[in-house]
């Protein structure tokens, strides 16, 4: 465990600095996909060592931001339920729905219960039978097979009491809806260490392939991001377009064939509702099978609670900023009135989030 | 601020703070408490000045790697006694059980206080009891208060801080914090991270030795290191600046913190406070600091300077400069 030293040595850093000087000699628009990333580029001041002609911009790498607003409100939904306790990861907790949040919705009685791992709804849903225990799946390809091994066991051990809500999204379609739109021009794509160490560095390949950009998996200590960069830069000046994992301690081209495995018995690919990129077909996970009783949606049409039109919050261009379209700064209400203790949307939230990045770390205040 | 207590109410960050100036010191106003430090200095009682102070110990689980809610409600009361210099007396135990509790975990809890008051020579002198319906408390709350005795000529406070000051730090941050996110999280490690809970006052009367004028002492509890920083920025009206490199950090707690994607200079400390001293007298302090066995690890991490007031600076790893800012919320672990 003695990883992070040797991974944050100046001297290293400043040699990797000094190469990515060196090769960089045109502009070059760089997007990294995932929001822990963007907050270690801020956490370590990555962004301001790096040459002016280098831009970074933050892609929808964050779970909780691109959870949209109408199933953030039906989660919200499911908590008032009676007889539910939502048990959820804590950072979805302030994220604003339509009509508030978890926060609220639990200081107004709801059951909403912060877990720190998926075995933990399985352990309320034990020892309290008599409460229909809905787990809130959020999370990309690195927390869902936590999720499926919850349900596995749940199914080992007949708890009935268990449902999973599955918000579930896959990177892969995310990043290719971003590079078939065009609306932003990219040279070369940051993927993300965590989510490549499950799904392996070759889901990538289509980057190459289909959009002709380098891309290079990176993990998140400063040595790793900026060895990311650099070899991106290098493959930007030499006019290569591959994939290039340099995070090989913790990334393998196949990735993880006991996760993949285990998702693929529990969860079935679905179209997901992105906030910011909309509706992208096969880019969620949804139950399959035997494991379909365990889906928490039933919940809700048993109850038919009063439902209005989700909206976005007003003003918010959170869609934007998870597209790499705005930088949060830009956005009129960044730290006026939107700042990480009243927040107006889902990316200044989040610990992943890039508007939080950029207001807790920025020097411009 | 919201219309109803958030659990972030009682995390030690900015709603924290918001809290206590909107509703309890607006309401309680008086020039004692106006000045927000750790502990109440009361002057003109009986000739010399008391320190006077109180907290509730809530936490989950009640026993954990270093120590248990009573060790912890023990320490922190003493902590900030001495963080405005007294040296720590006699203190008050009133507990909040839920029903259902197991009188041998009371037992332990109650030994384990009895063993850190006498290990700090201090005397638990009064106390309470009440016993809550089943669901109505998390096993056992605890309230401590506490009153020392302040040497003459000690002027310690929050808002003492000059430019030019040293700052200093008595060991390895986050190890409190980190100790039981991993006993929640169920996340075993080779080598396991244990709280620093530990009274304070001894080590603060070693540096008071070498350097009466100490300016500021604070133990960064909840919110941490940067949070409490930033309250010593903010109440002295300076600019902190501090450089990440020198900050002790246990290998084991920063590689948690990574995993977690949880920053240990925002992770809970139960036995370390920071110092700001006049900057001829660091060197001094520093080995005072060192020669007790709970400073070993000290270390001057950053300077005072006037620059913009409230605001703390930190030179990164790599030589860049951010702003390092007051906790936001809960401490949570990242999703992925």
């Amino acid at each position: 465990m003695r990883y992070v030293d040797e991974f944050r040595d100046p001297a290293r850093a400043q040699v990797l600095l000094q190469r990515i000087r060196d090769t960089a000699r045109r502009p070059v628009q760089l997007m990294e996909f995932c929001g822990t990333h963007t907050h270690a580029m801020f956490r370590h001041g990555i962004r301001q060592l790096l040459p002016p002609s280098i831009t970074m911009l933050s892609g929808p790498g964050c779970p909780v931001c691109v959870t949209s607003a109408a199933d953030l409100d039906r989660a919200i939904a499911l908590a008032s339920l009676p007889g539910v306790t939502l048990a959820t990861f804590g950072d979805m907790l302030r994220v604003p729905g339509s009509r508030g949040s978890l926060q609220t919705a639990r200081a107004a009685g709801a059951d909403v219960r912060v877990i720190y791992s998926s075995l933990d709804a399985l352990e309320i849903a034990r020892r309290e039978p008599a409460r229909t225990v809905v787990l809130l799946g959020v999370g990309f390809e690195t927390t869902a097979p936590t999720m499926a091994a919850a349900l596995l066991k749940a199914e080992q051990e007949g708890l009935e009491n268990l449902r999973l809500y599955s918000l579930h999204k896959l990177t892969p379609p995310a990043m290719a809806a971003i590079l078939r739109s065009g609306e932003v021009a990219l040279d070369g794509i940051l993927a993300p260490g965590h989510v490549s160490a499950i799904i392996g560095s070759s889901a990538w390949e289509f980057v190459a392939r289909d959009f002709h950009l380098p891309c290079t998996v990176a993990g998140f200590e400063p040595l790793d991001i900026l060895q990311g960069i650099a070899d991106l830069v290098e493959q930007c000046e030499a006019g290569i377009s591959e994939v290039h994992n340099t995070y090989g301690r913790g990334v393998r081209a196949a990735g993880n064939p006991a996760a993949k495995t285990l998702l693929a018995e529990v969860f079935e690919v679905s179209p997901a509702e992105w906030r910011g990129l909309g509706s992208v077909p096969a880019s969620g996970l949804a139950l399959r099978g035997r494991f379909r009783r365990f889906d928490a949606c039933p919940l809700l049409d048993e109850h038919r609670p009063e439902w209005s039109e989700a909206r976005e919050p007003a003003g918010c261009r959170c869609g934007e900023v998870l597209r790499g379209v705005l930088e949060p700064t830009r956005c009129p209400l960044f730290g006026r009135a939107c700042t990480p203790e009243r927040p107006v949307g889902p990316c200044m939230v989040s610990s992943e989030g890039s508007c939080a990045a950029h207001y807790r770390y920025g020097g411009t205040r | 601020m919201s219309n109803t207590i958030l659990l972030a109410h009682g995390s030690g960050g900015q709603l924290s703070h918001d809290l206590v100036a909107e509703v309890f010191a607006a309401s309680f106003a008086n020039p004692v408490l106006e000045r927000l430090e750790d502990s109440a200095v009361l002057a003109g009682l009986g000739g010399g000045r008391l320190a006077f102070t109180t907290d509730s110990y809530v936490v989950r689980p009640l026993f954990f790697p270093g120590g248990d809610i009573g060790r912890l409600a023990v320490c922190g009361t003493i902590n900030d006694l001495a963080m405005s210099g007294a040296q720590p007396r006699y203190l008050s135990a009133a507990f909040v059980i839920e029903e259902g509790l197991p009188i041998a975990d009371l037992r332990r809890i109650v030994r384990s206080m009895a063993e850190t008051a006498r290990e700090a020579g201090v005397a638990i002198v009064t106390g309470d009891t009440k016993v809550v319906e089943r669901g109505h408390g998390d096993g056992c709350f605890i309230t401590t208060a506490g009153i020392g005795v302040i040497p003459a000529g000690v002027d310690i406070s929050a808002a003492n801080a000059r430019p030019g000051d040293a700052v200093l730090v008595s060991g390895t941050v986050g190890d409190h914090g980190m100790a039981i996110m991993s006993q929640r999280e169920g996340l075993r490690f080779e080598a396991e991270i244990a709280s620093d809970a530990a009274p304070l006052h001894t080590l603060v009367r070693a540096m008071l030795e070498v350097c009466p004028q100490i300016h500021c002492l604070r133990d960064p509890t909840r919110g941490g290191l940067a949070t409490t920083l930033n309250e010593l920025a903010g109440q002295s009206g300076v600019e902190i600046v501090i450089e990440e490199a020198r900050i002790p950090v246990r290998p084991a707690v920063q590689s948690l913190g990574e995993l977690l994607g949880i920053d240990p200079l925002y992770v809970a400390n139960e036995g370390k406070l920071v110092a700001i001293v006049p900057e001829e007298a660091a060197g001094q302090v520093l080995a005072a600091m060192k020669a007790h066995p709970l400073g070993r690890d000290a270390a001057i991490i950053g300077h005072v300077r006037s620059g913009r007031a409230g605001r703390v600076s930190l030179r990164t790893t790599l030589g860049a400069h951010r702003i390092l800012d007051m906790m936001v919320g809960e401490l949570l672990p990242r999703i992925c």
